[in-house]
């Protein structure tokens, strides 16, 4: 029996000799991680983990630990022990050795089209409906063809973005 | 008319639902592991949300406001039943009331959702889909101990004894409760019984327990005459112990 002052120590009952210690089945309860999908169609997420003899009882006791604050559509547990999971040492292998920064999705040139385009629709949106003394190019609304209830925009040139946009009032 | 008759089964409603609510929540902390600690604790704070419900019917029926008729009657003016008020014992005799109230709420609330008291019918549509949930959870837990055999299902055996012929206190007939029927608030406590036995028998059976005898139900009759057990005057003493400090006080 090892000497420790740490009671967690003391009540594993370590016999002091070395090797792994094996509990009995099902001493404690089981570790269930839990997933919580907000809405139908989205993703479930990982919210925690919690305590439970089998998957029933999981789904039963997730509903009020983690389904109660917030809007919840579904709940999935997993056994915690059937999830593999890769290990913190091999971590570099996530590293790249060169730039390789155009396989990262932030890497795609169209998101400055669109964030231009974006930036470009606010502002002619937060203009007064009839801009008062403009200069002829810049951009009158035009009447839209059939109904009035639509008003077309024409944008600057953005790259490859549309050139027109529709505005439902 | 009605309203005295109304008024009698609002109180008995509301009453059962903050008393066992109260009872419940002396879980907290001590529950048999920290999950159903929490679940259990949750459905305990259903229920006193619940009685609020029923006090709110009762003050627009010209009652005292909520806090008041929580906190501010004697144990005689009390309606609730002997089931309600036994102290929460282990734990599987908590399991075991709890589900024994919960299926006659909810045999009771199927049945107010059709009531022509169309404020009480409202109410118990909503009120049921909260229980939804209590139900699931008392019969996911009995059903697994029962069967799980050995010690779980000898102290659920024990529990189910003592609770069952109790339970029937849930369905002691007022002098109201013929008005009611005639008026179309709700069918007779006799008849909600029947279908909560329908319910509640074969389920225990199917988990492994035995049916106790009830013996003489009008035994533990009494509540709903503000007759009541020795265990409701500590439990609102405590319960009312701050509101006392200052009844006038503004939350």
């Amino acid at each position: 029996m090892p000497d420790s002052l740490d009671p967690r120590v003391g009540r594993l009952g370590l016999s002091g000799e070395s090797g792994p210690l094996e509990a009995p089945a099902l001493d404690q309860w089981q570790n269930y991680e839990v997933f919580q999908q907000r809405r139908r169609g989205e993703q479930h997420v990982h919210v925690g983990a919690l305590h439970a003899p089998n998957a029933e009882l999981a789904l039963l006791l997730a509903k009020e630990q983690f389904g109660r604050r917030e809007q919840c559509a579904s709940l999935w547990v997993v056994r915690s022990a059937d999830i593999h999971a890769s290990a913190y040492e091999d971590a570099d292998m996530f590293q790249h050795a060169f730039d390789k920064s155009y396989r990262e999705g932030s890497g795609y040139r169209v998101k400055d089209t669109i964030e231009t385009f974006k930036a470009q629709l606010d502002a002619l949106l937060l203009q007064p409906e009839v801009p008062a003394a403009q200069p002829e190019p810049a951009a009158p609304p035009v009447p839209p063809a059939g109904t009035d209830a639509w008003k077309v925009y024409r944008l600057p040139d953005a790259g490859k973005g549309p050139r027109k946009v529709f505005v439902k009032r | 008319m009605t309203v005295a008759a109304i008024k009698d089964l609002l109180y008995r409603l509301a009453d059962d639902a903050l008393i066992l609510g109260h009872r419940n929540s002396e879980w907290i902390g001590m529950g048999p592991i920290l999950e159903e600690d929490i679940a259990f604790a949750s459905m305990a704070q259903d229920e006193v949300g619940h009685a609020l419900c029923y006090y709110q019917l009762l003050q627009e029926l010209g009652e005292p406001e909520p806090d008041q008729a929580a906190f501010a009657r004697s144990a005689e003016q009390f309606r609730c039943c002997h089931l309600v008020e036994l102290p929460i014992g282990d734990y599987a005799f908590s399991l075991v009331r709890h589900y024994l109230f919960d299926m006659a709420d909810m045999v009771r609330l199927r049945r107010l959702s059709e009531s022509r008291y169309r404020h009480l019918a409202e109410l118990a549509r909503k009120l049921a889909r909260e229980e939804k949930y209590h139900q699931m959870h008392a019969r996911t837990f009995l059903q697994q101990l029962g069967r799980a055999g050995g010690e779980a299902q000898a102290r659920l055996q024990a529990a189910l004894d003592e609770a069952y012929p109790v339970a029937f206190s849930l369905f002691e007939p007022t002098l109201h409760s013929a008005t009611l029927a005639q008026e179309g608030v709700q069918p007779l406590e006799d008849q909600l019984m029947k279908e909560w036995r329908q319910e509640v028998d074969p389920f225990l059976r199917s988990c492994g327990l035995l049916l106790p005898d009830p013996g003489d139900i009008t035994e533990h009759f009494g509540g709903r005459g503000g007759r009541h057990t020795p265990h409701l005057a500590p439990l609102l003493a405590e319960m009312t112990e701050v509101f006392a400090i200052d009844p006038a006080a503004k939350w």
